[in-house]
This record gives structure tokens, C-alpha cells and sequence, in this order.
């Protein structure tokens, strides 16, 4: 689950982290008296969203006003931000940050990741901050530094200062950094983060380390112990199909094809899409309706696949295993009547009475057509569907 | 021979008598595994299933002996059970549950791997010695005792692999469901390496997915150490980048982690991969000459 820059940086302040002042708006009014009560003549204003890329997209703007505080609030508030990041659409800024200004002498990176092949926290640190950072990682890998946290003593204040003197910094900087890399580590483990994102961690013309910028992503398995990061949670952001989908316990993603897909396990539902690929048709979603697949999951199942208006077929891949095919088979018959579908339908049941569930279908005259293999379901699917694309 | 389990481990079960540790443990003791009992905090002296239930998991051992034990605990307790199993001596722990907190993993990990204890999952259908021992949620009946030794990251594409090799009379020496979560206990070169050795086993089959890089460490270790015949399918070629495919582990980040980065890897280190996951069977009876 993602933050916002605002809410990551409350977390930042809990912390103790070197930061800007800032206050996080609702509306232009509110936008502009942050100002006042931030004080000063130049601040920083950013729209909130769920996305990198916001200051080549706009969204990031160094303001000397009131006024350009007010019209940059008018301006974004209410409307989607377009990032390279987001999809066409982009995503609803609801927020503005109003942030005090700081003097840059210096842009550098610090992050830190779950590293799966280490099975380790690693905190990367780069003296080439505020640029995408895979494209550092990519093109001169030599200047990604890292730091790797143990899991049974946690960070150690000398990885800091390992870090800071590789960055090139000096004197106060020094522990200033490791205090900032120590505190960044405790919070990752405090609070269960998958991602902490600094880009860029700058050296201000006083001679200061600051976080200028702050993105972090909390484990969602996680989050029934983290109660307070749960509620900052915001669905606005998130696709709303998704969400309904996950009401149900029904895990779903939108794709741009025309053929619905209905399977049991994330895998199986990742295989069928691309048998659907290869066999010349496309996928117009993920949906993984989980091992135990009740009526009523297959019933919204049904709705969620058929929301989406490209679709002209639906294929629905069910391997019993505990599940059996012929409860699911009773599921898709009451669903289709329920739901009133009106596009053809390609069943394939393997595993646990798969027989019978196919003589259900068959039996109950609604006009889904039972495949004899997963092949030949796909193939039929594509043909309903139009056709190879 | 097969791995990790045979007809001779005793097995224990934690989480006993909840709803999923009833049913499952009823169809484990359907299939003829050695279920010797259960564990389940407060219940110790009941009897469940006509065996016994346990206070720790330390008594159960000391009882009857068991070596091995599956976990059917909600997942905040998952670390908690997991640990116990190992402090009484477990020697394999396997874990179905699904949505274990990230960090949980890494700590138990580390202290699993200390201590030289395996555990295969979380967030998996288990493992399984076809007419021996069943440890999991997958359907025994699928299965038939053979020569291909199967391997996956996802559960229902273990279950498409397996139906294929059955049904072509190959039949499976062992199947292990590594599990979908981005930390898992056992990845595919420590089951690879185990395949290797075991003499039942003469082909393998390793089903993948986007996210990580354990397929293409896989690859790199059966250029090097597996001698015996590989067929890898790999899920997810049609899945966008950025997004979580259902399992915790299933997302391709920052470019890194694509279906197709997996089968250049693998293919690059001699196995045989098909696109298709209803060619499995097919390319093993191809790679074997069966």
C-alpha cells in the first residue's frame, strides 16, 4: 500500500527526520493560509498522488504567492495528474502540499528495498539524486552504494557514516547522514514498510542534510498491526474495480483486451491469460477467484468482468483441487440468471467433479459452452470473441 | 527414494482443530499420510480426527516422535508457530497460510537457515510424495507415484503440471509448492539441488512467474549443477508491469522481473521451456524420450 508525500512525511516527522515544514490542503483557501502559517515568501506547492513523475508533469511547482499558491490549488484540485507513471487517465489530486522553501547545494538519493534474492533490507544510497534512479542503477551501476541490514542486529550507525564519507560528505554531514540512514532503518522494521524513497535526500546551501522528498509503500500483509498507516489508505487512488473485487476476496486487474477471464489461483489465471495471448485473442482482465469460490464470488465475479464493456467473451478455467467443480458449476448457473449475461461463456473444469459439473452446465439450458480441454476452451473463447486479433 | 517426505515421516499439524486444519487434516489421513496428531494451545488431552491434540509443540514431539508439521494458523501467528515448531525440533515446517507480514519472513529465514530447518512456504498448497505422504491443501487423487519431480511457485499451476504427467503415465516422485510470497522458506535451487540427488527423480519440472529473480538464479544453478532433464514454464508474459498478480510476489518492479527476462535466462542455461502451460506434459515426454 502507498502513502502519500504528505502522509510519508508525517511518519518522517514522528521520526525525527530532517524536514520542511508543510501542510497538506484541501481546498485553494486552505492552501493559501498554509502559507501564513508557514511563514516566509517562497514555498513549494505539490499535488498528491499515488505516482512518480509529478515535477515533469507539473504537478511540482516553486511558487513566490499567495495568489500562484492559490491558482496552482485551482488549478490541480478536483482534477487526474497525468505522470509517466500513471496510466492515461492519471490519478484525482484531492490534496496540495504546501511545503517551505529549501536552498539546494546538493541532490543525492537514498532508498531502501526489500531485496528478494538476499532475502536483506538494502538501503541504496547515490550521489546522482532527483533523476530516475533505475536509469543510474541500469547505466552506471558503480554509483548505486549499498548498505545491508542485519536481520538480527538491525542497522548499525558505522553503515551510515560508511555511506556518507562514499557520498562525499564531510563534517557534520557525516553523522547528520547516519542519523537520518539509523532512523529510515528503525521505521522500516518499526513499521513494517516494503519501500523508503528519498529522491532527492539534498545537502542545503547551509551545509545541512533534508529530506526534500519522501515516498514509502507499508506491507499490506502487514497491515493489521500497523492500524494507523491502514487508515491512511486512500481508495481514490486505487482502481475502483480493484477494490470491489477485493470486497469478495477476489483479486482482479483490468486489462485491455476483450476476452473476460474467470480462474481459480493467481498462477493459473496468470497461464490462462497468456494461452489467451498466444492463441491470437486478448485478455480483458486478471481475475483469480481463490480456492474456496462460492456463489456468490462467482456472481460478482460475473459483474466485475462484465463492468468492463470491451468484453465479447468470457472464459472461466476452474482446476478442482479442494474446490469442486460442480458447487462452482451451480455458482455460474445462478450467477448467469442473476446477472443476465449477454456474452458467450467457455467453461473448462478440470479436477474435482469436474463431470458432473459439466453435466450441470449442460443440464441447465443457459447456453455455455463446455470445453473438452484447456485449448480447446481458449480456441473457442478467441473464435466468440471475433475472432485472432 | 523421494524428498523431504516418505511414507515413514510423522507428521503434526498446528492450527488442529480450526476449521482448515479439520478438513485438511482429514483428507492428509485419507491419503494414508502418517498424521501422529495436532497441535492447538489450551486443547491438549482432547482428541480430534481419533488423534491426539497438544498443548506445545515441543510435547507433541516428545509423544509421538513426529519429525515434520504443517501450519493452518491465521497469519499473525504464523512467526509464532512457525518458531515453535522449530524450537521443538521440526525438522520440516510447512506453511500454508497466506498474507504473512514481509518482515516476519526475512527474521525467520535467517534463523531457519542458522539452524539448518526447512520450510517450505508460506502462501502454498505444500508438499506431496504421491502415495506416501501428503502434507497440504492439493488434491491427492491427481497424483500417481512416478519419475518427474515437480516444482512451483503457484498452486493450481502445480495441480496442471502434475494432471499432465499423470495422465501420460509419467507419474510425480515429489511436488513441493514453494508458494507465492516474495520471502519464501525454500526456493527453487534448494529443491533443484535436492532433485538432483534423489534417484527416483529422472525429470523435473519448474513452473515460475513474474517477480524476483529466482527463476533466473534457478537458471544459473541448473547450467552448472543439474544434470537431469528440466522443462520450465514460466506465468505472466501478458501481465502489466506495476501491478500485483493475486499473489504477493507477482509483480513486475522497476523492469525488473518479466516473464520473458525468465525465459531468455532459462533458456540461455539449456532448458526446455514451453509457452504454452498445456505442453508441460508433452515437453517432458520430449526431453525424456518416454
Amino acid at each position: 500500500m502507498n502513502l502519500h508525500e504528505y502522509q510519508a512525511k508525517q511518519l518522517f516527522a514522528e521520526y525525527g527526520l530532517p524536514l520542511s515544514k508543510g501542510i497538506a490542503a484541501d481546498t485553494a483557501e486552505e492552501a493559501s493560509a498554509a502559507a501564513d502559517k508557514l511563514g516566509g515568501d517562497r514555498w513549494v506547492v505539490k499535488a498528491q498522488v499515488h505516482a512518480g513523475g509529478r515535477g515533469k508533469a507539473g504537478g511540482v511547482k516553486l511558487v513566490n504567492s499567495k495568489a500562484e499558491i492559490e491558482e496552482f490549488a485551482r488549478s490541480f484540485l478536483g482534477t487526474n495528474l497525468v505522470t509517466f507513471q500513471t496510466d492515461s487517465k492519471g490519478q484525482p489530486v484531492n490534496k496540495i502540499f504546501v511545503e517551505q522553501c529549501a536552498d539546494i547545494e546538493r541532490e543525492l538519493y537514498l532508498g531502501a528495498v526489500i531485496d528478494r534474492s538476499s532475502r536483506r533490507i538494502v538501503f541504496m544510497a547515490s550521489t546522482e539524486g532527483g533523476v530516475e534512479i533505475e536509469k543510474v542503477a541500469a547505466e552506471t551501476p558503480d554509483k548505486i552504494l549499498q548498505a545491508v541490514i542485519d536481520p538480527f542486529v538491525g542497522p548499525q550507525p558505522y553503515q551510515g557514516r560508511d555511506l556518507a564519507f562514499q557520498l562525499g560528505l564531510t563534517g557534520k554531514q557525516i553523522s547528520q547522514f547516519a542519523s537520518v540512514f539509523t532512523k529510515l532503518a528503525q521505521m522500516f522494521l518499526q513499521c513494517d514498510l516494503s519501500l523508503i524513497e528519498i529522491n532527492p535526500l539534498v545537502i542545503t546551501t547551509a551545509g545541512d542534510v533534508h529530506c526534500l522528498d519522501a515516498k514509502i509503500a507499508v506491507d499490506s500483509n502487514a497491515l493489521y498491526r500497523q492500524k494507523k498507516l491502514a487508515d491512511m489508505r486512500d481508495t481514490s487512488q486505487e482502481d475502483p474495480r480493484e477494490n470491489e473485487a477485493s470486497k469478495y476476496e477476489l483479486n482482479y486487474v483490468a486489462l485491455d483486451g476483450n476476452i473476460g477471464c474467470m480462474v481459480n489461483g493467481a498462477g493459473l489465471a496468470m497461464g490462462t491469460m497468456d494461452l489467451v495471448k498466444l492463441n491470437g485473442g486478448e485478455p480483458a482482465n486478471f481475475l483469480d477467484v481463490g480456492g474456496g469460490a462460492t456463489k456468490e464470488a462467482v456472481s460478482e465475479a460475473f459483474k466485475i468482468i462484465l463492468s468492463d464493456k470491451n468484453v465479447k467473451a468470457i472464459l472461466i478455467n476452474i482446476f478442482g483441487g479442494i474446490v469442486r467443480c460442480s458447487i462452482i458449476a451451480e455458482g455460474i448457473v445462478g450467477a448467469v440468471k442473476d446477472v443476465g449475461v449477454d456474452v458467450p461463456v467457455v467453461v473448462r473444469f478440470e479436477g474435482n467433479s469436474a463431470e458432473l459439473g459439466v453435466k450441470t452446465l449442460l443440464d441447465s439450458d443457459i447456453g455455455i459452452v463446455a470445453a473438452t480441454s484447456l485449448i480447446d476452451a481458449v480456441q473457442q473463447t478467441v473464435k466468440l470473441a471475433g475472432g485472432a486479433a | 527414494m523421494s524428498i523431504l517426505v516418505d511414507s515413514n515421516t510423522k507428521v503434526l499439524c498446528q492450527g488442529f482443530t480450526g476449521s482448515q486444519g479439520t478438513m485438511h487434516s482429514e483428507q492428509t489421513i485419507a491419503y494414508g499420510t502418517q498424521l501422529v496428531g495436532g497441535v492447538t494451545p489450551g486443547k491438549g488431552g482432547q482428541e480430534h480426527l481419533g488423534l491426539p491434540v497438544f498443548n506445545t509443540v515441543g510435547e507433541a514431539v516428545e509423544r509421538t516422535g513426529a519429525t515434520a508439521s504443517m501450519l493452518y494458523v491465521p497469519a499473525p501467528f504464523a512467526k509464532d508457530g512457525i518458531l515453535e515448531a522449530a524450537d521443538a525440533g521440526i525438522e520440516l515446517i510447512v506453511c500454508i497460510t497466506e498474507g504473512v507480514p514481509t518482515l516476519d519472513m526475512l527474521m525467520l529465514k535467517a534463523r531457519l537457515d542458522l539452524e539448518g530447518i526447512r520450510l517450505i512456504g508460506p502462501n502454498c498448497p505444500g508438499v506431496i510424495t504421491p502415495g506416501e505422504c501428503k502434507m497440504g491443501i492439493m488434491p491427492g487423487d491427481i497424483h500417481l507415484a512416478g519419475r518427474v519431480g515437480v516444482v512451483s511457485r503457484s498452486g493450481t499451476l502445480t495441480y496442471e503440471a502434475v494432471k499432465q504427467t499423470t495422465d501420460l503415465g509419467f507419474g510425480q516422485s515429489t511436488c513441493i509448492g514453494i508458494g507465492g510470497d516474495p520471502i519464501p522458506g525454500t526456493n527453487f535451487i534448494d529443491i533443484l539441488e535436492l532433485f538432483q540427488q534423489d534417484d527416483q527423480t529422472e525429470a523435473i519440472v519448474m513452473v515460475g512467474e513474474i517477480g524476483g529473480t529466482a527463476e533466473e538464479e534457478a537458471a544459473e544453478f541448473i547450467q552448472a549443477h543439474v544434470t537431469k532433464p528440466v522443462v520450465a514454464y514460466i506465468a505472466g508474459v501478458t501481465a502489466p508491469a506495476g501491478k500485483r498478480m493475486g499473489h504477493a510476489g507477482a509483480i513486475i518492479a522497476g523492469g525488473k522481473g518479466t516473464a520473458d527476462d525468465k525465459f531468455k535466462a532459462l533458456e540461455e542455461a539449456g532448458v526446455s521451456t514451453v509457452k504454452s502451460l498445456a505442453d508441460i506434459g508433452s515437453a517432458i515426454a520430449q526431453v525424456t524420450g518416454w
